[in-house]
């Protein structure tokens, strides 16, 4: 069996001002999959792939890419890799068509004009390829930096924050982008803030927090999870107990019996509101108010946090 | 790309980029010391020269043409590599360098290697233009060039180590202005050292670029302040120095690397 094409273990980052950035971190990313890393700012998503790619010097433990140590096989390793920052840096008076040929010499691939011709049409560069990087609006410029991460042909592609500042287009362009490169097998790790980023785009998620790895899970069953929403009824009569009717059902007293909250799945067929409406109009349980609240991305942090502590 | 293989390709990346980078301003860059030099010429060489002795032998219009060859070798060199490695750290894009599969001796070797190129090839332009103001001729022309590629690197190197140490525009002008630049004239490119008075005499014996400057006149009229061995012995000092600083800099990732 090949192994995992990226695999962290045991990685911690200290910034020389004592700054705990990661806590130990391990993960396993296979081969061909779209992962994304969820978190907010300050998380550590930055900060733990500069240290796969090579732009951070980790604390302790290990990095294999597709077997090779990220330290002592960084030539093979980083060969694998392209990587695209957060924040655009190009070198802006050169022109599109150096600056791309120049990522792929500095990976130590031989020139492939058609390969890099294929690459600049399919990401829309390839009219403005003799122009100059400062005369381009950002979201050309957003597209060379995805130029020269894809030039030397990475098995493994970063996009850190991909679609942070960028317009609803680009945003779907992007999206677009990264299922092609997955067909094409290539690996992509994305780092986002945006729940439904995670959702539209990856395979598996992470949640990262503090330096923390909270969670790992198929997306599907996360945003199971984040899906739950809550009804809440306020009562025209506070209650002690459950009335024995609504046995089954999973409902809960709050504000001492003067609420009754119901969860429900908000993506199933049957959410059970119009069942249980009736059910309480039948037995005579009024209410004077309800409110329906989606569970947030901060409330599952928090009881994340929660449970690891 | 084999395991243990030199990026060669990448290398020939950064000489190749960093080479068209400075083609771009090429008419700052040649026509702003061959002015200068120019000027040193009919101000030094011509004016005053006409009105003073010949030292060692030389006519002194001659004897000032190593010196403000070397003057341009030095700060050329530095400049051009200071600017070469600052660039993409003031800009960010020195991510890509540190992302690539490119050993920190390589990107040495290219950055360093672009920037001597530069310097040499202007250190010729401005040998050149001398010969239109005066006689000029070379009695070791091996050892001329032994010590322009030498000094090139070395003074390379150091301003490679500046343009890392730098965080702003400021902090990159003020190592040659403060240091290289009085280092330089007082480094014997316009006077014989035996011609100053004590204690000075004995002072500049302390001044590295004595030593480069001494040499590489010594290539071309046979004579110097010091010996050539001594000149070579500091030359190669000095770049054993850059090579250790850059060593603990690639060691611990000194400002390039959190």
């Amino acid at each position: 069996m090949s192994p995992p094409i990226l695999s962290i273990s045991a990685v911690t980052k200290t910034y020389k001002g004592g700054f705990t950035a990661l806590q130990p971190i391990d993960l396993a990313i296979e081969r061909g999959e779209i992962f994304a890393l969820l978190g907010p700012n300050g998380a550590g998503k930055t900060t733990l792939i500069s240290i796969v790619c090579g732009t951070v010097a980790m604390t302790s433990g290990q990095v294999l890419v597709d077997g090779h140590d990220t330290r002592t096989s960084y030539r093979t390793a980083r060969s694998m890799i392209g990587l695209v920052p957060q924040e655009i840096a190009l070198d802006i008076f050169a022109t599109i068509w150096d600056t791309v040929v120049f990522s792929r010499g500095l990976f130590g691939k031989p020139p492939n004009p058609a390969y890099i011709e294929s690459l600049l049409r399919d990401l829309s560069l390839w009219d403005k390829r003799d122009s100059r990087v400062i005369e381009l609006s950002g979201g050309m410029k957003r597209r060379v930096m995805i130029a020269k991460a894809l030039s030397h042909e990475p098995e493994l592609l970063f996009l850190d924050e991909p679609t942070a500042g960028v317009d609803v287009a680009l945003r779907r362009d992007m999206w677009a982008l990264v299922r092609r490169l997955r067909d094409t097998g290539v690996t992509v790790i994305l780092t986002t803030h945006y729940i439904d980023e995670a959702e539209e785009m990856a395979d598996r998620v992470g949640v990262i927090d503090g330096g923390r790895l909270l969670l790992v899970e198929r997306t599907a069953q996360l945003m199971r999870k984040l899906g739950k929403r809550r009804l809440t009824l306020v009562l025209q009569r506070p209650m002690a107990t459950i009335p024995p009717e609504l046995d089954g059902w999973p409902v809960e007293l709050a504000a001492d019996g003067q609420q009754l909250v119901y969860s429900f799945d908000a993506n199933a067929e049957d959410t059970g509101i119009p069942t249980l409406l009736r059910l309480l109009g039948e037995k005579g349980i009024d209410f004077k108010d309800l409110d329906t609240s989606r569970t947030s991305l901060e409330d599952i942090f928090v009881r994340l946090v929660e449970r690891v502590a | 790309m084999s395991r243990s293989s030199l990026n060669v390709t990448g290398m020939w990346a950064i000489y190749r980029t960093e080479m068209a980078r400075m083609m771009r301003t090429i008419l700052q860059s040649v026509a702003t010391p061959v002015i200068t030099t120019a000027l040193y010429f009919i101000v030094f060489g011509g004016a005053i020269g006409s009105r003073m002795q010949s030292v060692g032998g030389v006519d002194y219009g001659a004897f000032i043409v190593p010196g403000l060859i070397m003057l341009s070798l030095l700060t050329q060199s530095i400049s051009n590599a200071s600017i070469g490695i600052y660039f993409p750290k003031f800009t960010k894009t020195i991510f890509e360098i540190l992302s690539a599969p490119l050993s920190f001796g390589e990107a040495v070797l290219a950055y360093v290697g672009a920037a001597a190129t530069k310097s040499i090839l202007l250190a010729l332009i401005i040998l050149a233009t001398a010969t239109a103001f005066v006689p000029v001729h070379i009695l070791h022309p091996v050892w001329m060039v032994a010590f322009m590629v030498l000094t090139s690197i070395a003074f390379s190197l150091f301003g490679f180590i500046v343009g890392i140490w730098a965080e702003s525009f400021e902090q990159l002008a003020v190592i040659p202005a403060l240091v290289v630049t009085p280092l330089t004239f007082l480094g014997g490119a316009f006077y014989a050292i035996d011609m100053l008075p004590e204690p000075w005499r004995t002072i500049s014996l302390f001044n590295p670029v004595v030593y480069l400057v001494s040499g590489f006149r010594w290539s071309f009229y046979g004579v110097g302040d010091v010996g050539v061995g001594a000149s070579l012995g500091f030359t190669a000092l000095f770049m054993a120095l850059c090579l250790a600083i850059l060593w603990w800099i690639f060691r611990t990732g000194y400002r390039l690397k959190p």
